[in-house]
C-alpha cells in the first residue's frame, strides 16, 4: 500500500496527519517528498543512518571548441541554452536532462557537469524507516530530488509518501505512482478552494481520494458540500484540540501524547485501509 | 541605439506589457527616429518554461542594448546581464511614452531581476 498524504496548501495539518498515521500503523517507510520543507524528521527524530547528495547532470561547454552556431540552443526543447555571438549561456534550473544538445553539436563542444541539487537522508525511528529528501536553499527544481526519494520506495508493505502542497509539478511527482492519495484540507473558503484544485489533479492521474478535515469545527460546511457533491469520502475529522497544537509546536506527535489522540488516528487508519486497502500491493 | 520593449501589440501606442519573457510583442525601436525596425509578435510566450531567456535572446540578437519592459525574471535577467543589455523594469504606459521618459533620463537601470522565476506563467 503505498499511501500519498498532499493538500492543497501549506499549513493544513499535513505533515501532522503523515507522521501520526506513520506511528499509527508500525512497520512502515515515510518518503518526506516536500523537499522544500521536509519536516517529518523534526517530529520523528529519526537516528540517521545515511546521507547521500544528490545530483543532476547540466551541459558545460568547451569554449575553445564551441564556434556558436547556436545548434545547441535551437534544439533544447526547454529553453535551457543560450548562444550568444561570443558567449554560451545555461540555465541548470530548466534543463530536463534529456541529452540532446550533446548530439546536435558538431564540434563535439559539450561535456556534463554534475550540479549538486540536495541531499537524501535515511533514517529510524522505531518502526518507521524514514527517508527525507531535503533541496538546496536557492534550488529551484525539486522534482529530480522527488523522484530520487521515490526510488526508495518500499516494494512492498506500508509506504507513506508526503508530498509537496500545492498543485505544481512536485506535487505530481510525489503522488504518481501511489495507490491512493488522503487530501488534508480546512473548511474555509480558501481550503476549499485549494481542494478544489488539488482534488482535480488527484483525480487526472486516477487515484482514489479521501479527505481529511483539519480544524473541522471552525469555517462553514463548504468543504463537506464539495466532498459529498464529488463523492470524495471524507476519511476524518479533526476538531481544533489545544493539546494538538502544543504537541505540534513542541515538535511532539500528538499520538505520543494521549490514548485520545491513538484512536482518532486509528480511525484514519482503519477507514484507509477499508476503502483503498484492496489496493494493496 | 536599439531598445526592445515588451509591448501589448505592435505598434508605438499600445501598452508596455509587464511580463519580459511572456510579453505578447517585443519591439525594438530605434532611440533616434524613435521608429520600430524590427521585432514582432512574441513566440515564446506560450513556451513551456524558459520563455525568459529565449525573449532574452532574440532582444540580444536583434541588437539591443537596452530593454524597457514591467517585469523581468532571474533566468532572463541573467542572460541580458551577459549581453551586456541595460534593463529598465517597472516601466508602464505607452510604448512611444516610455520611450520617450527613457530619452529623457527618467527611467532607472535595474541590476537584479524584479519577479521570481516562472512569474510570468502565474
Ligand atoms: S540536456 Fe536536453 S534539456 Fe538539458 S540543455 Fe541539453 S538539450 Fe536542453
Ligand atoms: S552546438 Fe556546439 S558549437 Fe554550436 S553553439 Fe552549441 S556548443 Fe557551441
Amino acid at each position: 500500500m503505498r499511501i500519498a498524504i498532499a493538500s492543497g496548501k501549506g499549513g493544513t495539518g499535513k505533515t501532522t496527519v503523515a507522521v501520526n498515521l506513520a506511528l499509527m500503523r508500525g512497520n512502515v517507510q515515510l518518503l518526506d517528498c516536500d523537499v522544500e520543507d521536509p519536516d517529518a524528521a523534526l517530529f520523528l527524530h529519526p537516528q540517521i543512518s545515511t546521507i547521500s547528495s544528490v545530483y543532476v547532470t547540466v551541459p558545460r561547454v568547451l569554449l575553445h571548441r564551441c564556434i556558436f552556431c547556436a545548434e545547441c540552443a535551437h534544439f533544447c526543447a526547454y529553453n535551457a541554452l543560450v548562444v550568444l555571438p561570443d558567449q554560451w549561456l545555461v540555465t541548470p534550473e530548466l534543463c530536463k536532462d534529456c541529452g540532446g544538445c550533446y548530439l546536435v553539436c558538431p564540434e563535439d563542444a559539450l561535456t556534463t557537469e554534475r550540479r549538486k541539487i540536495g541531499l537524501i537522508q535515511f533514517g529510524v525511528s522505531g518502526s518507521v524507516n524514514v527517508v527525507t529528501g531535503d533541496l538546496q536553499a536557492g534550488e529551484a527544481m525539486p522534482s529530480p530530488l522527488i523522484r530520487r526519494v521515490k526510488q526508495e520506495a518500499n516494494k512492498e508493505g506500508w509506504v507513506i509518501v508526503d508530498a509537496p502542497p500545492g498543485t505544481s509539478c512536485a506535487m505530481i511527482t510525489a503522488i504518481e505512482g501511489c495507490d491512493a492519495c488522503v487530501l488534508v484540507t480546512e473548511p474555509t473558503p480558501f481550503g476549499l478552494h485549494d481542494l478544489q484544485l488539488a482534488s482535480e489533479v488527484v483525480k487526472i492521474l486516477g487515484l482514489p481520494c479521501g479527505v481529511v478535515i483539519n480544524r473541522s469545527d471552525l469555517g462553514d460546511s463548504g468543504v463537506r458540500e464539495f466532498c459529498r457533491d464529488k463523492g470524495l469520502p471524507v476519511l476524518l475529522e479533526i476538531p481544533f484540540d489545544r493539546g494538538l497544537a502544543v504537541a505540534y509546536s513542541r515538535g511532539v506527535p500528538v499520538t505520543y501524547v494521549s490514548e485520545h489522540w491513538r484512536s482518532v488516528f486509528q480511525e484514519l487508519l482503519d477507514a484507509i485501509e477499508s476503502r483503498f486497502g484492496d489496493k494493496k500491493r | 541605439m536599439k531598445i526592445a520593449v515588451s509591448a501589448s501589440d505592435n505598434n508605438l501606442d499600445t501598452m508596455v506589457d509587464p511580463r519580459f519573457g511572456r510579453c505578447a510583442y517585443l519591439l525594438i525601436v530605434d532611440s533616434q527616429t524613435g521608429e520600430i525596425v524590427s521585432g514582432g509578435r512574441n513566440e515564446f510566450a506560450a513556451a513551456g518554461g524558459g520563455a525568459g531567456t529565449q525573449t532574452a535572446q532574440w532582444a540580444i540578437r536583434e541588437g539591443a542594448e537596452v530593454v524597457l519592459t514591467g517585469n523581468v525574471g532571474p533566468n532572463a535577467y541573467n542572460v541580458l546581464r551577459a549581453g551586456k543589455v541595460k534593463v529598465y523594469a517597472g516601466v508602464s504606459g505607452s510604448v512611444r511614452d516610455a520611450i520617450a521618459r527613457l530619452n529623457k533620463g527618467e527611467l532607472s537601470e535595474i541590476s537584479n531581476s524584479t519577479v521570481p522565476p516562472h512569474s510570468g506563467m502565474r
